[in-house]
Parts: C-alpha cells; structure tokens; sequence
C-alpha cells in the first residue's frame, strides 16, 4: 500500500508571528521555519504503518519555495521514500497558494501517484483554515476521516476515531482515503542524524502548478492584516480571600 | 439572494452554535434559511423554526444522514447552493468536517472561523494561533463560511415562526460509515457555551489532580478546560482542550491554573470577560491578560477555594 503525505513549511512554532510593514502580509524574512506540527504526525503516522507492515511505500509532498525541500528532506530523515516539491515562489500562508488550490494540486498528484491513503495535518499554523484534506476528499470523491486521533488498517477499509467536540467518534471509511490528524494521534520521533545523511540521497522532484495543469493565483485578496487588541494585565491579589471578594464584589461574576 | 446557515445537529437537537452562525447571517443581506440535516430530527427542525430571524427552515432527514456523515451531507448542501450567497456553517468540529467538503464541490476558497462580517464580500478572521487578524475579500460569487461562535451573540432561539419545508436527503454514497462514540458524560456545562470555565495545565501534575479543578468548577457550576500542554502530557483528552487547535471560548469568568500562558492557548480565551490566573511563576504570560492574578502554589490555592467558595 502507498501512502502520500503532504507536509507545508510554515513559521515555527515557537516563533512569534510578526506582521510585515505593508499591513498585509507577515513578515516571515529570516525567521525560523519548520514543518507544520500536524504534518509532523502525519509523517509520523505513515512510518509506523510502514513499520508496522502495512505500508510500502511514503511518498511526502510539499508545496511552497525551493527552501521547502528542506521540509521534505526532514520528512525524508524520519522514513518517508521519496519526495515531490511543487515549486512555487508565491506566498503560501495568505494571499497566495490557497487551500482549494493546494487541494487542486494534490488531487493532480494523487491521480499520477495512485496512493490508497493520503495522510495530511488537519491545519497549518499560518493559515490556520482546516480545509485542505476535506477539500481533497471532496475533489477526489473519496471518504474522509479528519481530526485523527487513531488509525487502524483494515482490508480496504480504515477506522479512524476523531477528535470531536464532545469527545470522541470512530468511522469506517472505504479506501481509498484522506486522514487529517490531530494532536494525539502520535508523538513524532526526531531524525537521527545517519537518517539525515542518509536522507539526502532519497529522490527528490520538482515540479510546478503548470506541470500539474492547476492555478496558483488567489481567490481571496488580503485587504488589511491587523494586531488583535490588547488586554491590560490585570492586578495581583495577594490571597484567595481576596480574590473571592474581588470576583463577587467587583467584578461580580461569580 | 438568500443565506443558508447550516445547522450543527448534537444528536437529535439543534447545536448552540447554530444560534451564533445565524446572529452572523443577519448581518449578511437576504432571508436566513436554516438546513437541518441528520436522521430523525423533526425537533431539531422545529426548534430551528423558532429562532428569531429565520424565514425557513430546510429539512433533509434520513437514516443515511445520521451522524453527518460528510460524504452524505456535503452533496445535500451542494444541491441547494444555487438559491444562496452564502452558506454558512458554525465553526464547530461539524462545520470544520463538512463546510470545505462543499466549498470544493463548489470550487469555491471557503473563509474559515470568521470573527466580523465587514461586507458581504469581506470578512475578518484570525490568523497565526490569533496574534494577527486578517480582513480577506473573497472573489468566489457564492461565499461558503464558518463562523466562530464567541465572536457573534447568540440569536433568540424563541420568537422565530418560520416554516420547515423537506428537501431532498439525497443518497448514501457508501463512503463511510459510522461505528460508535465516546462522548464525555459530565454534569458539568458544555466548554464552549458554560459561563465559567476553569482550567488546568502542566501544573496540576498528573491527571489524579484535576480533581482539585473539578472540585472547585462544581462550586463554580463551570466547566472543566485545559492547556494544550496538559493534553499533550495526557492528564484529560483532547476536548478539555482551550485553544487555537482546541476549543475557542469566551465565559464571563475564565480561571487558568498552572497554565504558563502560551501564545496558543491564549489565542482560545483571551475574548473572556474576565480571567484570572493562578500561577506560582510570577513571570507567567498568562498574569499579562488576567484582570486578576494570584502568585501561589495551585496545590494550597484549589483546596482553598473549595472550601470558601
């Protein structure tokens, strides 16, 4: 069984987003990027099917700049086989590769690659849409399992149990399929630095939208990109008696 | 041209998020009509015609609609789209699993978790874990839209008198099935709809000692949240969870115990109307959004609470 796994390079994490002097887009020069966390697990999710047997083949796909290739080496370190950058020098966070066309892109690949899964992030942390995997499913007339908390293989099907919002939801789906993980689902492993060297003789193409026969050009244009308002800090109450009476007497909500 | 607002069904009854995607839709121009779809919903349907501000409602109800599968339901929105703008679905984990399903079938760029209505082209939305807000203009001719819940006031659920009409259900495209649920049975008020909510982080240590939290949320008649950090660590599952990639809540009174503050977690709850923190590291993040901070250790202050409250 083949596996393809998308994965998007985006601001890290840990960094905190700035927005960029025109007011309209972020401003992402020379900052940290790293693989979106939820296609972390996702990657991490295809290498354990494939450890576990059940899995022959990951392909793990991106689409963003030529720097995105070290999003899939980084992939390619912790198992995946082999790699596809679709190259593009537009923005990939806002006002350029949107979800639907990503969706578009991924839909062309699937139908050249022929996986029986594609495991994707339920949402970048740019864009933070949690669109894309529904979109693809859609597009391919294909099941879909998102929000991932676990995922058992079964013969052409897959049960995937999903993060719903009051707890949790186990569906069948018919392969072929789209999964969109969660947090839970996995804790993804670190590469180790043999796998990184070894990594870097994986096969890695690239290829663009034209390629694909699909338009990278927005439907929604950015109009303004503002700072949230800010909250006061507050004051620090010396004890719990104090802070019952400040809730029911001042603030009165309790 | 009229607005669809489709309905979260919880179970057989009409969502409360619902009753916020609709407050949404009235601020778009034309009717409000509201899809109910799912497997023997007549009460969900019924309720949803006495919301105040709807001028239809739509019923789709069969047994392949159950559970709102999205290979079933998206096709059912699909076929109606034509009438509408807009189609609007509340950001819960029901809208976020069927919304993009139709808007690709609609090869339409969806707007997710909208938080303002601009025009009816614009709207905003947070981006980056919510430390930047976006206005988007979509060139889409039909809008397909999820709106997040605390940021529009609920609609009136009674004095509406609208009438409920059948539409097709459509057919089971055999894609998926549903196989059982573990939903969380608590006393306790929905997270996202309580008037308190008081949660707990990596502090509280182990799983064991949010006890010391549920005590005090069941003085507080709140509900029970959680930081990402505590999920991640395994002390409660994932629908405790306050944040960006969680739950997005906005109670009168938010209580964050042993939780340090981060950009993530703030991003679900700093539209609380007051917050209070409770953290032994007097450097926390959290101690810059809270109205009140308590520098203590949680394990002298829950017990305390507990018994003067």
């Amino acid at each position: 069984m083949k596996v393809l796994v998308p994965v998007k390079r985006c601001l890290d994490y840990n960094v905190k987003a700035r927005i960029a002097s025109d007011g309209k887009s972020m401003d992402l020069a020379n900052v940290k990027m790293s693989m979106n966390p939820f296609d972390e697990i996702a990657v991490e999710e295809a290498v354990r099917l494939k450890e576990a047997g059940k899995v022959s083949e990951i392909v793990v796909v991106s689409i963003g700049p030529d720097k995105a290739q070290e999003t899939l080496r980084t992939a390619l370190a912790v198992g995946a086989d082999r790699a596809i950058l679709v190259q593009t020098d537009k923005p990939t966070d806002l006002g350029g590769v949107e979800p639907l066309a990503v969706a578009k892109a991924l839909k062309a690949l699937v139908e050249k690659e022929n996986p029986d899964l594609v495991i994707m992030g339920k949402q970048s942390i740019d864009d933070d849409s949690n669109q894309t995997g529904q979109m693809l499913s859609a597009l391919l007339g294909w099941s879909q399992g998102t929000f991932a908390s676990k995922v058992e293989l079964g013969d052409g099907n897959v049960s995937v149990t999903r993060e719903i919002d009051g707890g949790l939801e186990t569906l069948k789906l018919k392969l072929p399929a789209i999964i969109t993980t969660d947090l839970r689902l996995n804790e993804p492993r670190y590469a180790a630095l043999p796998n990184i060297m070894k990594a870097k003789k994986k096969p890695l193409d690239t290829l663009s939208a034209d390629d694909l026969g699909v338009s990278f050009e927005p439907r929604l244009s950015v109009v303004s990109i503002s700072e949230p308002p800010k909250r006061e800090a507050g004051e620090k109450v010396a004890d719990v008696d104090t802070l019952i009476d400040k809730l029911k007497n001042e603030a009165k909500v309790i | 041209m009229s607005i669809l607002v489709v309905a979260d069904i919880d179970g057989k009854e009409l969502g409360p998020a619902t009753l916020n995607a609709v407050t949404a839709a009235s601020q778009l121009d034309g009717d409000i009509h509201v899809l109910t779809a799912g497997d023997g919903i007549s009460a969900a349907a019924e309720a949803a015609s006495k919301v105040a501000g709807g001028a239809k409602v739509l019923k789709a109800d069969a047994g392949h609609l159950c559970h709102a599968l999205a290979e079933n339901l998206a096709p059912v929105v699909v076929a109606l789209a034509s009438d509408y703008s807009h189609i609007l679905f509340p950001a819960t984990t029901f809208g976020k699993n069927v919304a993009p399903r139709v808007a690709a079938l609609l090869d339409t760029q969806q707007i997710s978790d909208i938080t303002k209505v601009v025009s009816a082209s614009s709207f905003e939305r947070p981006v980056y874990a919510g430390n930047a807000l976006a206005v988007v203009e979509s060139t889409d001719d039909k809008k397909v839209i999820t709106v997040r819940a605390t940021a529009f006031d609920k609609a009136a659920a009674e004095g509406g008198s609208a009438s409920v009409e059948d539409v097709d259900a459509g057919s089971d495209t055999g894609l998926s099935s549903f196989e059982k649920a573990e939903l969380s049975e608590s006393e306790r008020p929905e997270l996202t709809a309580a008037d308190i909510v008081i949660s707990g982080g990596r502090g509280l240590g182990s799983g064991e000692n949010f006890s010391l939290i549920e005590k005090v949320a069941d003085k507080l008649g709140a509900a029970v949240g959680a930081s990402r950090a505590a999920v991640d660590a395994g002390y409660v599952p994932n629908d405790y969870q306050v944040g960006q990639t969680g739950k997005i809540v906005a109670p009168n009174l938010y209580i964050a115990v042993g939780i340090s503050g981060a950009i993530q977690h703030l991003a679900g709850m700093k539209d609380s109307k007051v917050i209070v923190a409770i953290n032994k590291d007097e450097e926390a993040p959290i101690f810059q959004v809270a109205d009140y901070g308590l520098v203590a250790d949680l394990f002298d202050v829950l017990p305390e609470l507990d018994q003067k409250l």
